[in-house]
């Protein structure tokens, strides 16, 4: 009886689900053979094999030493670089900026209160890639030729190929100054903690910031003197038409940059902005009566509860940076988009490639999610 | 009763004026600009910054600009040359559609903007309002498309504004019914639909539009048998649209969570089926919800549409990137983008008001 009224109540769960799973296989299949004739029709190689063929792009901007001679595996892996580096320091940038800009909306200044207001709403309602293509023709525009070149400082020069820096060389001494400094980082680690234990047994703790730094700045200098000096510079020098040598960073990298930092700090500003005024009033009285300082007051009052509520929007706004950056391919920055592109153009083996992209992508979105996901476990309330 | 007593009664001077420094324009100015010491040095600077910024923008957007004329009329450097705009305004505005055919996106246009003021007026029913907006896509697609009576226009002579927003319109209105189908599948208790939803919200979520676009535009003809191939320009909506739905899903999956288990609860004491119950308690109350959101994803998708440049469609902005490369007028790239900015800068406040303003109404009330 039970058994039978189960049944019944069971098939069309089963017949449901089992039609849903059915069609989504079929039309898998049915991709899967459209795909295989295709690319037989159009006599297009399939699988990864490319990856060791010599490939002979021109990648201009990269982190490591490229040649046209690599491989497109090695190419890719170029772009693949160059993504996260403009993703991490625009990550970085934009969170400053964002903070900034969201702190501006809040001021008991009106003038500052509506130019942080003018500036999010400007940003947030203009496609991105206007925004980069406006970034980029400035920067070209109003940048000078190689030959009069703008000198803030001795050896740096900023002209439309791009500013150019002195590239620092390390010699041998040098890991010993990483070492020092990796010494020095654990030290302060450790030194909070133990701040940490004491403040809560006590109620005093140590000044761990000044501490830090010295041990920081301290110990990495003095193993730099040590070992006499271990860095040399690769200065850029004006050559016929352009500068050689030094470290470059080009106009399509800083327009990209540029571009993401201020697009993402509007989103960034609008969430710090909404993560302060969720602070409740009562909180910043409660403070203040206590007798903290005004500094104390935002650093472990106001700060820590907007940040619960900043860090799921926030973390939001990072994978869409991460993914943002691939507008780079419209102004012409190698990264793995462009790169990817290019490749596509030149072997025709697109499914190799945006399944590359896509897996790279997911990759780092969900690096990215899992470490916001962290941070947010740690600043959240512990009830007790 | 002694009727010559008089009865005193207190009659209060008028009260002062408050001091000046507390009231008026001064009051304002110390209150609002000069609290403090920070403060004070904060307004100087944003004052400097503003006095070196808006006189060159207001002379070089105004005062020094060229408004008419030919590419020989805009010389000078000092300022914009607003005759550009105006020689391309149509190639910005409508692509390379014939000129003698323009009527066509026109009266569009115009039904576009009147479905809009209905919308937002308020005056007619949602239930009248989902029906027209599907119409008015019909009807606006019959039109620039041609066919049934009317000349057809090739795909490949649309463009400009009108692109931008066919593609974003048409994007949302269809991954609309695609987004719920996704969200309700998400929130099913039945594992065989709920992971394939998953799955593909999570993966259309993580990875950016353009490999999708590269992906409708590059890898769907080798995905589809021979003899059913489409157009670029369809295979890119195709993307868009499943772009969109998957964000679409998320925002529905947050209004389906926000309606209490009670409206489920008391639906089903009174007798409703399981897809009733979605149907007519759930989802009517969950998409009211979440219709300010909705209207930031449409804000997000029109923006979005900008990058169907990378794979060859010429939208608004691929048409400003053009006309900028025309040999006759080199170097007026800032008005094109300068032009292109303040049109999707009013198109997009302009929803996100209207976003607002729905939400300070609530959910309640709009029906």
């Amino acid at each position: 009886m039970s058994l039978t009224s189960d049944l019944k109540n069971q098939l069309p769960v089963i017949l449901i689900q089992t039609l849903v799973i059915g069609v989504v296989i079929y039309v898998a299949l049915q991709l899967f053979y459209n795909t295989q004739a295709n690319l037989e029709a159009r006599n297009i190689a399939s699988g990864f094999d490319f990856m060791s063929v010599e490939g002979g792009l021109p990648i201009n901007d990269t982190l490591l030493p490229y040649e046209p001679a690599d491989t497109y595996g090695y190419a890719f892996l170029m772009g693949a670089l160059n993504t996260i580096f403009v993703s991490i320091i625009a990550i970085v940038l934009s969170t400053i900026l964002g903070v900034i800009v969201g702190c501006a909306r809040v001021s008991t200044n009106w003038l500052v209160a509506k130019l942080g207001a003018v500036y999010v709403e400007i940003l947030r309602n203009i496609p991105l890639l206007l925004t980069l293509f406006f970034c980029y023709s400035v920067v070209l525009v109003s940048l000078p030729h190689p030959r009069e070149s703008l000198v803030p400082f001795e050896d740096i020069f900023i002209n439309n190929r791009g500013i150019f820096l002195p590239r620092p060389e390390f010699q041998d001494g040098m890991t010993w100054v990483f070492v020092a400094l990796a010494v020095a980082i654990a030290g302060s680690i450790f030194l909070f903690r133990k701040s940490k234990q004491l403040r809560d047994a006590t109620g005093k703790g140590l000044h761990t910031g000044w501490i830090s730094l010295a041990l920081c700045v301290g110990l990495p200098g003095l193993a730099f003197l040590m070992t006499g000096q271990p860095i040399t510079f690769d200065m850029p020098v004006l050559k016929g038409f352009n500068f050689k040598g030094g470290m470059v960073l080009r106009p399509e990298f800083s327009a990209l940059l540029i571009g993401l930092i201020m697009y993402t700090a509007a989103f960034i500003g609008e969430n710090v902005r909404s993560g302060i005024q969720s602070v409740d009033k009562g909180q910043l009285d409660a403070a203040k009566a206590l007798g903290l300082k005004p500094s104390l007051v935002m650093r472990k009052v106001i700060l820590p509860q907007t940040l619960r509520v900043c860090i799921p929007a926030t973390t939001n706004d990072y994978a869409s940076l991460v993914k943002n950056s691939s507008l780079a391919v419209a102004i012409g920055y190698p990264d793995m988009v462009s790169v990817g592109g290019t490749i596509i153009g030149q072997n025709d083996q697109a499914i190799e490639i945006i399944g590359l992209w896509m897996a790279v992508y997911l990759t780092i979105n969900l690096i990215i999610s899992l470490s916001m996901n962290w941070f947010n476990s740690k600043v959240q309330v512990v009830e007790r | 009763m002694n009727q010559e007593q008089k009865t005193l009664v207190f009659t209060p001077t008028p009260a002062a004026p408050a001091p000046i420094a507390a009231t008026g324009v001064i009051h304002w100015l110390r209150k609002n600009l000069f609290s403090s010491w920070t403060n004070s040095i904060l307004t100087v600077l944003c004052i400097a910054l503003l006095a070196k910024g808006i006189p060159p923008l207001i002379s070089w957007a105004f005062i020094d600009a060229v408004w008419t004329g030919g590419p020989e009329m805009c010389t000078n450097d000092g300022g914009a040359c607003w005759a550009f705009i105006g020689a391309k305004y149509r190639i910005l505005l409508v692509g390379t559609y014939p000129p003698d055919l323009i009527w066509r996106p026109i009266a569009s246009g115009l039904l576009f903007v009147g479905v809009i003021a209905a919308t937002v007026s308020g005056c007619c029913k949602n239930r009248y309002l989902i029906g027209l907006w599907p119409l008015l896509f019909v009807i606006a697609l019959w039109l620039i498309g041609g066919g049934a009576g009317l000349a057809e226009v090739d795909q490949s002579m649309w463009g400009g504004l009108m692109l931008s927003l066919g593609l974003a319109a048409v994007g949302i209105l269809l991954s609309i019914p695609f987004g719920i189908l996704l969200a309700l599948g998400r929130q099913s208790k039945m594992v065989g639909i709920s992971t394939p939803c998953i799955g593909f919200i999570e993966l259309i979520r993580g990875v950016p539009l353009i490999t999708i676009l590269f992906m409708a535009s590059v890898m769907m003809p080798l995905f589809l048998p021979e003899d059913m191939q489409i157009n670029n320009l369809l295979r890119v909506q195709i993307g868009i649209i499943l772009f969109s739905s998957a964000y679409i899903a998320e925002v529905v999956r947050g209004g389906l969570q926000a309606v209490s288990s009670g409206q489920t609860d008391a639906a089903k004491a009174l007798g409703l089926s399981k897809w009733m119950v979605t149907l007519f308690i759930v989802l009517p109350q969950a998409l009211r919800h979440v219709l300010p959101a909705l209207i930031g994803r449409c804000i997000a998708l029109f923006k979005d549409t900008s990058l169907v440049i990378i794979v060859g469609l010429l939208d608004f902005l691929g048409m400003a990137k053009a006309a900028s490369q025309d040999q006759v007028w080199l170097g007026h790239d800032a008005e094109g983008y300068a032009f292109c900015a303040v049109m999707y800068w009013c198109i997009c406040f302009g929803m996100s008001r209207y976003g607002r303003s729905l939400e300070k109404r609530g959910p309640k009330k709009n029906n």
